[in-house]
């Protein structure tokens, strides 16, 4: 029965709502509400990796990149084109996705490390861009962001931020469960696998890649429109190289290609730092010995081991 | 002229710290086919170890000996630690080690040193030797220097000793390597060895002109990444010459172009080669087998 229920595909999705519908009961706090908050959000640009690393087996090192790019979407359209906040979150995700799908078509056809090193570089120059045009990113200490309102009510306060973003991070997750199982997903998986092979079965493996790269950078930029309009300010240090380290980590810890295995990765490192700043000085040290033993000793991730190791027990 | 001449030298001489660290990337990757992010890290620690041990009064050639020295234990236990026991996991784990590895070292750094920017006074003073039109530093001649004796020395030491050899040969095949009874283990710990005293050794010649800082490894290690990949992987000529491609293109960028974006010159110059030349400048052709 338990077996069964582990199998099925929307599980993940039940034990998630019920988590969101959990965490306002065991605390009230606004402090954290607003972790979980960020766990949602960046949970919901992880997935987009998810789909990328996970289902297709490509890497991506600049993920932050796109999370930028709906970050500063939102932050500077309603300032420069006098947008609605909330039609430039839809922006900010069409803008990533053509970036994606112009960056992609070239950089898709390297593989491995050579992919690494393109994404890469990607990211880099994203980060450089809103760093150095100041006139209109506000440069290294970014720039304030105006209101969210959905259609009339102002989203404002921890409560209101947790529901919205927990709201969007299960959309997100239910997209990705039907993407696993739909024949794009199938083809993902197959070519995660091998590409020659998937290619000698008729799927189109160029553009399937591009697809999933294309969805991933969606994923990134309504996270990042999401991130900017929740903080009311954003700095170019959201579209950093570290931040893209931690999209992947958080991707491998949780569980590569499985989807409630990347909700526990992001609150993996989203409330592990907060509960470091107590030890602020060995927080980066801590931080760093923590992903190289995960990744020595649980390479399948946190979710996956607990799922095959519940599996054998279960009927 | 005189500014072009000016441009190249110390494009020649960015160039050549780049063309170190990809040299350490080139030998690691070779050896264990792991990409080691925590390699620009190892520069960090030859120059932060240098300035540190000489505040506390060592001469600097003593300084920078046990700065190396260091660095070279460091590699060894990222080896034994973290390398090791992650045999045969695949390359996003290995890539995820090696970066976890290089936020850690980091992470010691700032506590074991500290967060401000540190420089150390030039080797044989600061007088600029004019040529040209154009001036050269004499610490330029170190790094160019430095750079010249190690890459003569590792190819003698590749070429011409047996150990060398017993390197190029586990580079090649590691299963025929083990089977003609060359200690495989002992050998890629030697390249991560190797790698962390060429690293560091680049970092003290090059932290008069580049200052140091705990967080300095991760630049020097993405420039060295994408000096690696535009020379081809894993090939040390490669590595060389794509170091001393990125220095130059990079300051030339940022004298003709901008300064501000000087970073991205590099990166846009590398996803144009990869565009037309997949494997980079120097990568073999080879097809991969089904």
């Amino acid at each position: 029965m338990l077996g069964k229920a582990l199998r099925a595909r929307y599980t993940p999705l039940l034990v998630l709502a019920a988590l969101m519908v959990l965490v306002p009961l065991v605390s009230t706090s606004s402090f954290h509400l607003r972790v979980a908050a960020l766990v949602w959000i960046f949970a919901l640009a992880a997935l987009g990796l998810t789909i990328l690393m996970g289902y297709a087996g490509q890497v991506s090192l600049g993920h932050a990149g796109f999370l930028g790019i709906g970050a500063y979407t939102v932050a500077i359209s309603p300032v420069r084109l006098g947008l609605d906040p909330l039609l430039c979150l839809v922006l900010g995700a069409a803008v990533a996705g053509l970036v994606a799908y112009a960056v992609g078509r070239p950089i898709l056809r390297l593989k491995g490390y050579y992919l690494a090193i393109a994404t890469l570089g990607f990211g880099v120059i994203v980060a450089l861009v809103l760093h150095s045009e100041a006139e209109i990113t506000g440069g290294p200490d970014g720039m304030a962001v105006s209101r969210l309102s959905l259609f009339g009510w102002r989203v404002a306060g921890a409560t209101s931020w947790y529901w919205v973003t927990a709201g969007a991070l299960l959309v997100g997750a239910l997209l990705a469960l039907n993407i696993a199982a739909s024949p794009t997903g199938r083809a993902l998986r197959a070519l995660h696998d091998s590409e020659v092979a998937a290619a000698g079965t008729g799927i189109d493996v160029a553009s399937k890649k591009l697809a999933a790269f294309v969805v991933a950078a969606v994923y990134a930029a309504v996270a990042g429109g999401l991130l900017a309009a929740m903080n009311g300010l954003i700095t170019p240090e959201a579209a950093s190289f570290s931040h893209s380290i931690e999209l992947v980590a958080m991707v491998i810890i949780g569980g590569l290609g499985s989807v409630f295995g990347t909700v526990v990765g992001a609150a993996f490192l989203v409330v592990l730092p907060q509960m470091l700043t107590a030890l602020q000085e060995y927080e980066q040290a801590v931080l760093g010995l923590l992903i190289m033993v995960f990744m020595i000793f649980l390479p399948q991730g946190i979710v996956p081991s607990i799922r095959a190791y519940l599996m054998e027990r279960l009927p | 002229m005189s500014e072009f001449l000016q441009l190249v030298f110390s494009g020649l001489t960015v160039g050549a710290i780049y063309a170190l660290i990809a040299l350490g990337f080139t030998l690691i990757y070779n050896a264990s086919d792991v990409i080691n992010f925590a390699q620009g890290d190892f520069v960090m620690i030859g120059g932060m170890g240098t300035v540190f041990l000489m505040a506390s009064g060592l001469s600097l050639p003593l300084a920078a000996l046990i700065a190396v020295v260091a660095a070279v234990g460091v590699g060894l236990l990222l080896h034994r630690l973290a390398i090791e026991p992650a045999r045969g996991a695949s390359p996003v784990t290995l890539i995820m080690i090696t970066i976890g590895a290089s936020i850690f070292i980091k992470g010691v750094a700032q506590i074991v040193f500290d967060k401000q920017f540190h420089s150390l006074p030039a080797f044989s003073g600061d007088a600029p030797i004019p040529i040209g039109g154009a001036t050269l530093l004499p610490q330029s001649l170190w790094v160019l220097g430095t750079a010249i004796g190690l890459v003569v020395a590792l190819y003698l030491f590749l070429e011409h000793t047996l150990v060398g050899k017993g390197l190029l040969a586990t580079a090649a095949n590691r299963l025929a390597a083990k089977l003609v009874g060359i200690n495989v283990t002992l050998i890629l710990a030697m390249a991560f060895g190797l790698s962390a005293a060429i690293g560091a050794l680049a970092g003290v010649v090059a932290t008069p002109i580049t200052l140091t800082r705990y967080d300095i490894g991760t630049l020097f290690a993405l420039k060295g990444f994408a000096a690696a990949m535009l020379g081809g992987m894993g090939n040390p000529l490669g590595a060389v010459v794509g170091g001393l491609l990125i220095g130059l293109l990079e300051t030339f960028g940022a004298g003709y172009v901008s300064s501000t974006y000087k970073d991205a010159v590099a990166f846009l110059m590398i996803l144009f080669v990869l565009f037309f030349l997949p494997r980079g400048l120097f990568g073999g052709r080879s097809v991969e087998r089904v």
